[in-house]
Formats: C-alpha cells, structure tokens, sequence
C-alpha cells in the first residue's frame, strides 16, 4: 500500500469511521462509481471487439491484482503465476463439466482449489528469498504445465477442456456483451476485496513482511506464515481470473499458460505500480492495450507510405518487442509505474497555472 | 507504578558463540515488574546480543530466558511478542513505505483478531468495528508521543528523531510487559533526548511498562534508571543502583582503562 501522506484541502474527519474509508475524498468515491457506471454502459457504444479487449482487461486484471499482492506488497517473487490462472481455467471447467456445478460457483469455487495449490505450492517461500524464491516458483509453471498436458482426467490433456458459457436463470450469457457484466461484476468485486485486504491487519502485516521482515517479526508477524499466505490470496485472484478466462473463451488448453504469460503478468504490475490496487488495473490495460495500439500505429503508417512488406512481416515481432521496451522504460523512467504518473498529473491539475 | 519485587523477565547463564567468538559469556540478571533497567557498556560489550537473545532474535547458546516465569528460550521473536515483549532497534526498523499510522498499527496485530477473509470482506464480519476500536488506542499512543502532526505521513520520508519516536510508538502499541529500547536517545540533540528520557519515564510509570534500555547517555541513564547492568567483552562486571555502578572501580577501569604508571583515576563522571 503506497499511502499518501497529504490530506486534500478542505477535508475534515471528525471520526475515525470516515478517515478509514477507501477513498481519500468524496469526489474520488463519486468518480469511481461514474467510472463504474461507463463501464457498465459502455457495451451499448462500444464495438464487440473493444470490449474484447475490455474483457481481457478483466479477467488479467484480477490475476494481476494477486500478483501485486504477492510481489508488490508482500514482496515475493513468483515465475509461475500463469500456471495458476491456468489452473483456475480447468478447474473451473472440471468443476462445472464433471459435477454439474453452476458455471457462476464453479468460477469462485476454481478459486478456492486454486488457492489450496498456491499454500502448497507456496511452503518453499516460507524459507526461500529473493532468486532462489525466483527458480523454486519456476519449477512450479513447469511442474504445471506438465500437469495441465498429462492429467486427461482434469485438464482433457493436450487436446483440451471445453468451458461451458454462463448460465444464469436459464438464460446463458455467451455474447461479448453479456459476458463484459460479468467480468465487470468480478472486477468490482475482487478488486473491493483486495483494497479491503489491504487496509486490514493481515494486509498490512503483508506490507510490514516486505519493508522490514526482522521488525514485522517482533510485532507478532509469523513470517512463515503470511509469506505462504501472500502465495494462497495471489493464487485466489489468478484462479478466478483464469475462470473467466476459460468460460469466456469456451474452451481451455494448456498451450495459454506459458512462462511468456507469467512475465507478461510481471510487467502489468511493473507498468502499473507495485503495491498498488488501482496501479494494477492500469498496467493492465496498458499490457493489453500496447500490441494493438502498435497495430494500430503499424497499419496507420502503411495507410500514407502504401504496404512495406518488411513491416507487415515484422508486426508480430514489434508488438512483443513493443512489451519489452515498455517495461525496461518503465523500469528506468517511473518505476513506480503509471498510478504515481497518475498521482502527478492529478497534483499538476490541482494547482495549475500556479504550479508553486 | 512502582518497582515490586517480582521478577518479570529473567535470564539465566546465557552465553552466545558466533563460531569462535564469544558475544556472551554466562551473563545472567534479572529484571522485575514495574523496573527500568538499563544495560551499558563499551563498544562490542554484547549488549545488542543480549537484547537479540531476550527477544528471540538469536538463540543462545547456553543458558535460559524466562518471562513470568515461562521458559522461552526457544519460542520465536513473534511468539514472544504475543506473550508481551516489545522491542525497538538501534539502527531503525520502520516500515518505510507504510504511513506512521500503519507502522502502529502493525504493533496492534496480535491483539487484532481479523484475518484475510474477514478482512477483505471488511462490512459485517466485525473487522471494521475491530479496526476502529484499535485505530482509537493507536491514538492514545500518538497522542502521549506528540506525533499527531505526522500520522499520515509516510515513515520513510521523516527526519530521524521522529522516526525514532514512531518506533517507540510501534513498540508501544505492542502493549507489551517489557519494551526493549536499543539506544532510543543515539543521534539525538539535547532536546530530542530530554522529550525521549521524559516518554521513557512516562511510559515506565504510567503506562506501566517493565523498561529494559540500552543507552551511551550516561548522563540519561544515571538519572533515570532504576538499577544498571555494565557489560564488557560479553561478560556482566557490574549491576547495581546508578550511584553504585558510577562509584565502581572496574566500571571505570572499563571505560576509561588502566593508566600503567598511576592508579585508575577517580571522578565524578563514567564517560
């Protein structure tokens, strides 16, 4: 939790009720519920494939968010977090195909089982740090992903699991545009659940575990266990957000999993901001945003120079080439990402034109 | 309060062996309810090893620590802390990034009984009214410290003498039995230590906390210790009353050395 440590002019709290509330002022509470409402009316303007990618924002974005309370404020490492969220994914669809539970239980449900595996998978974090961490959270996207290709029963092995649409009351939210409510729904949820995590005693025992171990210690922090913990809660988000991954797609395989998606989860929270719930969600949409805009730009250029055969063939190249570039830049110039270049342009627009 | 003659924290026989060097050899004392009690010594005396070994950081070698009776040689710092034991640190150990508020409230977290569920769901699982019930005794305490002026600021960013005060505080909310204090008064001006001696006799006699301080101040520690303890090379040479410990030859001798043609200089000040 990066806490500001300017109160907003004009702002008096007279309880402590009001001055622990999530938003600083009024205003950024009314803002953020605006921001809710667009969303929620946005599948009305928007293309099916904007909203595409607004799903996408979604459901990386809560696997994200775990990730962030992982290595942003607990300050682990973890390589494997792709693995997770693939699990969530055919756990889900295990659930709802194998026992016939409701695809909209099944989705927290994954959760839950993949939390489990995270606590497992986490018992080595409670003795290892930093690059040793690293390699033993490596071997876990491996012993996965070999897991997702040899275990038929769960995962339909190499030729995949089929994920059921969502159906509620009988009526099955397949479209793009009934299945942004229920992401959007999932995002409100987990990204409120997490901001309360972390204004409450165990969320603030992850961030004292990060900035200083031996002092969290003496204040009654059992090191041991919140750094396994921190593994279970990160391993919750990606679940859920692997869920709605596969029932969003209909069909689940192990080839989506990869190391090259858990990197990718490692630059959203770079981009967005370590330890940051909003920072997260940022670093996302840019993470998703980034390869279409620079297909975008691409197809701009070819639109006043005529077709460079070069560049068309190249496309695929720049757009991870592109991911890289954002997160060494990003690494040098804001490294604490997009929500504290936020947090200037907000201070700027406060005082603008009397900067000082 | 005052000092009784229960012992609340005792060590018994503790030596500490890093390899071959000997930090402690065989020191023992005993500290009672309501005591403040100070540890000197030159530099490298083992002072800290000693604070490390009552607060779990290091296991000793030999010997035991008890608390109310309780043996706890071998629990860990966190479980100590939940039995009553607070600590602060020689060189600080803030929680940085975390506002003053915060870093206190982490001292709060055993006696906080929400966990990551409850707590994420915050509304009707009473981790909300739990949470504003502390944050009220977090206020106690930042009031008693004068640090209201800086609660929401981040503990990184702050000068050293608040920091250092913070720490207290982080200490404090610990509600602890004994605290521990590691230097509390090292790179501080004078006035800085005249409002830090007062809240270490304030929170010695009125918050009723067992003290047990190690300070360079001898100044500070003859005016307001209850009884001193003088370690060197590991082993204990004296404790006593603050006038014993400043009249003692070999604390002197300690402190000063040994002038090879006269005999060890006699005077007022041990510094």
């Amino acid at each position: 939790m990066i806490s500001s440590s300017l109160i907003p002019c004009g702002q008096f709290k007279t309880t402590y009720a009001a001055d622990t509330t999530i938003f600083l002022t009024p205003a950024s509470r009314y803002w953020c519920f605006a921001g809710i409402l667009l969303a929620a009316a946005s599948p009305l303007v928007l293309s099916n494939y904007l909203l595409a990618l607004m799903i996408q924002i979604g459901f990386y974005g809560i696997a994200a968010l775990g990730l962030n309370i992982l290595v942003g404020c607990t300050g682990q490492i973890s390589l494997g977090h792709a693995a997770f969220f693939g699990f969530g994914a055919f756990a889900s669809a295990w659930l709802n195909n194998s026992f016939g539970v409701p695809v909209l239980l099944a989705i927290p449900l994954a959760g839950v089982m993949t939390t489990l595996l995270g606590l497992l998978f986490g018992i080595p974090a409670g003795r290892l740090k930093g690059l040793y961490l690293a390699i033993a959270t490596f071997a876990s996207q491996f012993i996965l992903e070999d897991f997702f290709a040899r275990a038929n029963w769960f995962t339909g092995g190499s030729s995949g699991a089929m994920a059921n649409p969502i159906s509620l009351f009988g009526m099955e939210l397949s479209g793009d545009k009934s299945f942004f409510y229920v992401v959007l729904f999932f995002v409100v949820v987990m990204y409120l659940l997490g901001t309360n995590l972390l204004r409450t005693r165990d969320g603030r025992a992850f961030v004292a575990v990060r900035d200083h171990y031996l002092s969290a210690e003496v204040m009654g922090i059992n090191l041991t266990k919140y750094r396994i913990l921190s593994f279970g809660i990160s391993s919750f988000y990606a679940g859920v957000g692997g869920a709605l991954y596969g029932h969003y797609l209909g069909y689940v395989s192990a080839e989506g999993f990869t190391i090259l998606l858990s990197i990718q989860f490692l630059g959203m929270i770079i981009i967005g901001g370590m330890g940051s719930v909003m920072g997260t969600l940022m670093g996302t949409a840019f993470m998703v945003l980034l390869p279409e805009g620079t297909e975008a730009a691409v197809s701009t250029i070819k639109h006043f120079t005529g077709d460079i055969p070069a560049l068309t063939s190249a496309l695929a190249y720049i757009k991870e080439a592109a991911i890289g570039l954002a997160i060494v830049l990003f690494l040098i110039f804001e490294p604490d990402g997009l929500v504290h270049r936020w947090r200037l342009i907000k201070s700027y627009w406060k005082l603008y034109p009397f900067s000082y | 309060m005052s000092v009784s003659d229960t012992p609340v924290l005792e060590v018994r026989d503790v030596s500490l062996a890093f390899g071959g060097v000997r930090a402690l050899t065989e020191v023992s004392f005993q500290v009672n309810k309501g005591e403040l009690f100070s540890i000197i010594g030159p530099n490298g005396a083992g002072k800290t090893s000693m604070l490390n070994c009552v607060s779990g950081r290091y296991k000793p070698t030999a010997g035991r620590v008890y608390m109310d009776g309780r043996d706890v040689t071998g629990l860990s710092p966190n479980v100590r802390a939940t039995l009553g034991l607070g600590r602060t640190f020689q060189n600080l150990a803030l929680f940085g990034h975390m506002s003053v508020l915060d870093n206190i409230m982490v001292g709060r977290h055993h006696l906080l009984s929400n966990n990551a569920v409850s707590g994420a769901l915050y509304w009707g699982t009473g981790a909300r009214k739990e949470e504003l019930a502390h944050r009220r005794k977090v206020e106690d305490i930042i009031d008693f410290l004068e640090i209201a002026h800086i609660r929401k600021a981040v503990a990184g960013t702050l000068p050293y003498g608040l920091r250092k005060r913070v720490e207290l505080a982080r200490a404090m909310a610990v509600e602890p039995k004994v605290i521990l204090l590691d230097e509390p008064m090292a790179g501080m001006n004078l006035e800085e230590k005249e409002d830090m001696a007062r809240y270490i006799v304030d929170l010695n006699e009125e918050w009723g906390m067992t003290v047990i301080m190690i300070e360079h101040d001898m100044g500070v520690v003859m005016d307001i210790s209850h009884r001193v303890m003088v370690l060197e090379f590991g082993r204990k040479i004296a404790e006593g009353l603050p006038d014993e410990i400043m009249s003692n030859e070999r604390v002197k001798v300690a402190y000063l050395g040994v002038d090879d043609d006269e005999p060890a200089q006699t005077g007022e000040q041990v510094a």
